[in-house]
């Protein structure tokens, strides 16, 4: 049995971490109020561009661009990975990984050829072990946060690769932000652009022409795409640090009552034993 | 004039700049700067790096804008700006760092069509600043 200074000692020592995972918790707090406020300034682009994107790919006429109509294969795919760096988040980047490996499985298990890339430390560990031989690249997130310039050579490279022919299907999986407490891990569809055909009513006149706008429109839609991800993670990633850190805040306090009732316990327990020692010696004079 | 007005956002991928009433919106269109007002024809075009120009109540607020793309029909201007900054944050400095990025793009340029925009980006930008 441990003596009361090692349930001291230990006791102390839950103490600290208490206080480490309070602070991380109130830190995650505010980066969270700031993560969602930059997820919401990001979505007005988004969906301004999704409904010019669905407007032009209704009206448009002749041969779609490739990034809009595909190669028109599905064989060669590139799934993109978007996890955080930094763990310490519950289930977050679990999650995603999990997906991540449902999904390229199904594609390996259909005949596909699968390419990964990666964005975030957490998902490049994780994945490397089991599917090592087909990254092409792997990206970290950086201190700064998500932003367009580091965003823009990820885009690029992704561009690149399709325009030079090395996949037919690229999709990138994600966690979406729906609330604080519930991050859905999602699997969206990059390239070919998915149309909201929906959306198209309206006629445009077009200024040069409906080709040279979506041959512009289309790379941003592809880097807005994945910065949107991005923030979309940022924010669940905090939330999701958040809960966490707070559970064990609350673990850590059950830990120090348990431990601090044993060391009374033990306590009393020692001093009734000496107790009963001095009176049966003093009876036995 | 009859003062009806035309609603106008200005749109950047990190933010919402400017959600306003204007009177009339000048925007840097790859065929040329075009003036929009109420009742326009549905139009999307898209721009290269220069001015918007805001005319709301007298006022007349500027905008640095670095290429993208707008949405207008008879009652909505919507810009879709690569990167928008409002010309009272603008300055020189920031302007000459802007030059001298898309020229290192257009060095760095692998293929003719995007040296070719990259070129475009430096004429545009240098234009720009003359008028600055």
């Amino acid at each position: 049995m441990a003596t009361v200074k090692e349930m001291r000692t230990r006791i102390g020592s839950v103490k600290s971490t208490q206080k480490i995972t309070k602070a991380l918790q109130m830190v995650a707090a505010a980066k969270l109020r700031r993560a969602q406020q930059a997820a919401d300034a990001a979505r007005p682009y988004a969906q301004q561009m999704a409904s010019i994107i669905a407007n032009l790919a209704t009206g448009v006429s002749g041969e779609a661009p490739l990034l809009l109509g595909g190669t028109g294969s599905d064989q060669r795919h590139l799934v993109i990975v978007a996890t955080s760096d930094r763990g310490l988040a519950g289930a977050f980047n679990g999650s995603i990984v999990r997906a991540a490996r449902v999904k390229i499985q199904a594609l390996i298990d259909a005949g596909k050829d699968v390419k990964i890339l990666t964005i975030g430390r957490k998902g490049r560990d994780q994945l490397r072990r089991q599917y090592g031989s087909r990254f092409i690249e792997s990206y970290e997130l950086g201190l700064k946060g998500p932003n367009l310039a580091l965003v823009k050579p990820m885009a690029q490279q992704v561009l690149d690769l399709y325009a030079a022919g090395e996949f037919d299907i690229v999709s990138l999986i994600y966690s979406r932000f729906r609330s604080v407490v519930t991050q859905v891990p999602t699997v969206k569809q990059l390239i070919p652009a998915q149309v909201d055909a929906a959306g198209a009513a309206a006629l445009y006149d077009y200024e040069p022409d409906e080709e040279a706008i979506l041959e512009a429109l289309l790379p941003q839609n592809v880097s807005v795409q994945i910065l949107s991800a991005l923030l979309e993670n940022q924010a669940g990633f905090f939330a999701s640090q958040m809960a966490a850190m707070d559970n064990a805040t609350r673990n850590a306090g059950d830990m120090i009552k348990a431990l601090t009732i044993q060391m009374n316990r033990t306590r009393q327990a020692k001093i009734t034993t000496e107790l009963i020692e001095i009176i049966a010696g003093a009876a036995a004079v | 004039m009859a003062a009806e007005k035309i609603a106008f956002d200005l749109v950047s991928p990190e933010k919402l700049l400017l959600s306003a009433k204007a009177d009339m919106v000048t925007i840097p269109g790859t065929e040329g700067y075009m003036g929009v007002m109420a009742g326009h024809a549905a139009t999307v075009t898209t721009l290269r790096a220069g001015m918007i120009d805001v005319q709301a109540d007298g006022r007349d607020d500027r905008y640095f804008i670095r290429g993208g793309f707008a949405e207008i029909n008879a009652s909505k201007i919507t810009v879709l700006a690569d990167e928008a900054i409002p010309m009272t944050e603008m300055d020189l400095a920031v302007l000459d760092q802007r030059i001298s990025d898309a020229q290192e793009d257009e060095m760095a340029a692998q293929t003719d069509a995007a040296r070719q925009k990259a070129a475009q980006l430096v004429d545009d930008l240098k234009l720009v600043r003359a008028a600055f």
